[in-house]
């Protein structure tokens, strides 16, 4: 019997510590793969956000650095800068990049920092208990917005990957989903473009992947995808914002 | 080099921490400092594997330490003030996560904004760790060019030695003021090789996987971390505090100052022992850890001891602490980026011998 | 044929790999495993075609397939 699938070497042994059904699981595999496809590991170095997945260090089977909450761009600009050799990549949740790291992330990619960004947004800060994020949709409950995100009173949700797009700096910027195994195929392959990308020297890559929460959202594994498919999709378009040639 | 020549302090320092192996600088603008990232942008080019990267912000620049130095590299940024207070976040991980960095702080007035002239009222920040949580800096506070110089050096050897951010500690004057220096020769002391550094890593590797991380969510296990981490500075009391003596041994006034202020101190000295008055310096050069063995020495036989600064009185504390009572602590100090004269200085000597004191 | 080998201690029941099956294959066991889920478990293991998307959807790498 031939293996078709099993669990990547790229992942340590240690259970992920995430809640059931969310999908920040399927995107750590998809990130280990990538690298073990890519035969990498031995280069590699992961930088850690603070949220959710504040201890992937613990589960990428790579050397690793934990960051300061919003600083991963920085931590991997500093890193990258010492050893260009190494691939460096951080993993990021919306809270994380696109509220307190904003700046840091703009930055990183308007330098061209040859660095890959896997940005997971599920529209939530799920660590702390389910505030409002920056890409909280409109109308949306969470337990900072308890009468549903008043647009008037905190403003929009932010498009990260529409936003750097316009940048000259990033090479490579896609949104993909993981809402079903079709779109969990296709964000492996953006991952291990934007890893590639990093390899060649072709600069600043990030992935944008809509990710559920279904604690916080308050629901079922299942309906939190379905969720994500008919209300993140529409706010959040899938697709390549950007591809230098 | 060896021959003497004349340096503006900042550019000083920049020169000696390229000397010292420093090749990764990360810095954001703001005076009186900026000769330190402009020199540094100037020569990291020359220098192989030499980068120097202007950050978007002093948060960023110290977090590109962070991620440099975890990866193995010497590293150094520098800033004035405000700056340092935003630095505070990521010093703080440097802390916890254990890496060496150079830190330099060209101090200016404050709070606030401030002013951009030279001031002292970052020791209570710089010596009690600055950031949150349990920690403390290696503080080295240069009194000339020649010893930011000297210390700034060493300072990438004591960080490399402990694993722990060392802060040089001038002021605007230092970094400012020109004056001849020397630089010397580095020659790199035998350190402890970087094993925990982030450069690649595979199951067979000859060492552990690496992480560099100032996260222990079970209380138990951050304690010992802490303990660890104050087991490293008890290590640094002891062998790492520094300090200059001068005519301390017959002295009734003992003058307690450092950096820029301790300059003013010794021509006020000279002066008043010129008068008759017997009276005696004692600079501490480290600010942490500080150097209360000679303090406590002098106020077996002084009268009184007053101490210096420009700010509103921090390291007065520390003075205080060491004297634990024995003798009265007398205070002076100018604020918001004034300095202190040799008069001003002389007539608080003279008003404690005038009170008896 | 194919073989799925199921992690049952690591499964958190959140059954994302029922809906991904594409012949209905997966069920929640009843029993309980260590970290108090229902693990998944396959009924009929003969009727599998190894597609690997129950693998594939797993948030938890619990599932290696076989063919």
């Amino acid at each position: 019997m031939a293996v078709v699938y099993e669990k990547t070497k790229m992942l340590t042994d240690k259970p992920l510590h995430y809640c059931p059904g969310c999908t920040h699981g399927i995107i750590h595999r998809l990130v280990a793969e990538a690298i073990d496809e890519l035969g990498i590991q031995g280069k590699t170095i992961g930088v850690a956000p603070v949220g959710c997945a504040v201890f992937a260090y613990d589960y990428f089977n790579c050397d690793m650095m934990e960051a300061a909450h919003g600083r991963a761009p920085a931590v991997a600009t500093g890193c990258k800068r010492v050893n260009p050799g190494n691939i460096v990549f951080t993993y990021q949740g919306d809270g994380d990049l696109a509220s307190i790291g904003a700046a840091e992330i703009t930055h990183a990619a308007a330098r061209n920092e040859n660095i890959t960004v896997i940005f997971v947004n599920n529209a939530i800060y799920g660590m702390t208990g389910g505030q409002m994020a920056p890409t909280t949709l409109p109308g949306q409950v969470t337990t900072t917005s308890p009468y549903g995100r008043d647009v008037n009173h905190c403003g929009y949700p932010i498009r990260i990957s529409e936003m750097l797009a316009t940048l000259e700096g990033p090479a490579y910027i896609n949104r993909v989903s993981v809402h079903d195994v079709k779109n969990i195929m296709n964000a492996k392959k953006a991952i291990k473009r934007a890893f590639e990308l990093q390899m060649q020297g072709k600069g600043f890559s990030l992935i944008e992947v809509l990710s559920t929460c279904p604690t916080n959202w308050g629901m079922t594994p299942k309906e939190a995808l379905k969720w994500l498919e008919d209300n993140m999709i529409p706010q959040y378009p899938l697709g390549v914002k950007k591809e230098r040639e | 080099m060896g021959q003497k020549m004349l340096m503006k302090g900042n550019e000083a320092i920049a020169e000696a921490a390229i000397q010292a192996g420093c090749r990764f600088f990360f810095g954001y603008p703001i005076t009186p400092q900026n000769q330190i990232p402009e020199y540094m942008s100037k020569r990291m080019p020359q220098v192989e594997n030499g980068c120097f990267l202007q950050a978007e912000s002093e948060v960023s620049a110290i977090n590109m330490v962070y991620g440099a130095a975890g990866a193995g590299a010497r590293v150094m940024t520098s800033s004035s003030s405000p700056g340092i207070s935003l630095k505070q976040e990521g010093i703080s991980y440097i802390v916890g996560a254990e890496l060496p960095c150079v830190i330099v702080n060209m101090v200016r007035g404050g709070p606030g904004l401030g002013s951009i002239q030279p001031a002292q009222s970052d020791y209570y920040q710089s010596t009690r760790g600055g950031g949150h949580g349990d920690y403390r800096m290696l503080v080295l506070a240069p009194a000339s060019v020649q010893e930011a110089v000297e210390l700034t050096q060493q300072a990438f050897d004591l960080a490399d030695k402990y694993r722990n951010p060392v802060l040089v500690l001038g002021d605007g004057l230092i970094g400012q003021m020109m004056e001849p220096v020397e630089m010397p020769e580095y020659v790199k002391p035998e350190l402890p090789e970087k094993t925990w550094a982030a450069t690649g890593w595979t199951p067979d590797s000859d060492r552990e996987r690496a992480i560099i991380n100032s996260l222990y969510i079970d209380p138990n296990v951050l304690e010992k971390h802490n303990r660890k981490l104050y087991e490293k500075y008890a290590v640094m009391e002891q062998t790492e505090c520094r300090w200059q003596e001068e005519m301390t041994e017959d002295a009734d006034y003992v003058m307690v100052a450092y950096g820029t202020t301790a300059r003013i101190c010794r021509s006020a000295m000279r002066k008043l022992r010129d008068k008759g008055v017997k009276v005696g310096l004692i600079r501490p050069v480290t600010l942490w850890p500080f150097p209360n063995a000679p303090i406590q020495a002098a106020a077996k036989h002084a009268k009184a001891f007053l101490t210096v600064e420009m700010s509103m009185g921090q390291m007065v504390d520390d003075v205080r602490l060491a004297v634990d009572g024995e003798k009265p602590v007398a205070f002076y100090g100018r604020t918001g980026g004034v300095v202190p004269t040799v008069r001003e200085i002389m007539d608080e000597v003279e008003k404690l011998a005038k009170e008896g004191k | 044929m194919a073989k799925l080998t199921i992690a049952r201690e690591v499964c958190k029941g959140c059954g994302l790999c029922i809906d991904a099956c594409p012949k209905a294959l997966l069920t929640l066991s009843s029993e309980i495993n260590n970290r108090g889920y229902h693990p998944v478990a396959i009924a009929e293991q003969d009727k599998c075609i190894g597609c690997a998307f129950c693998a594939r959807m797993c948030p938890d790498a619990v599932i290696k397939v076989e063919k």
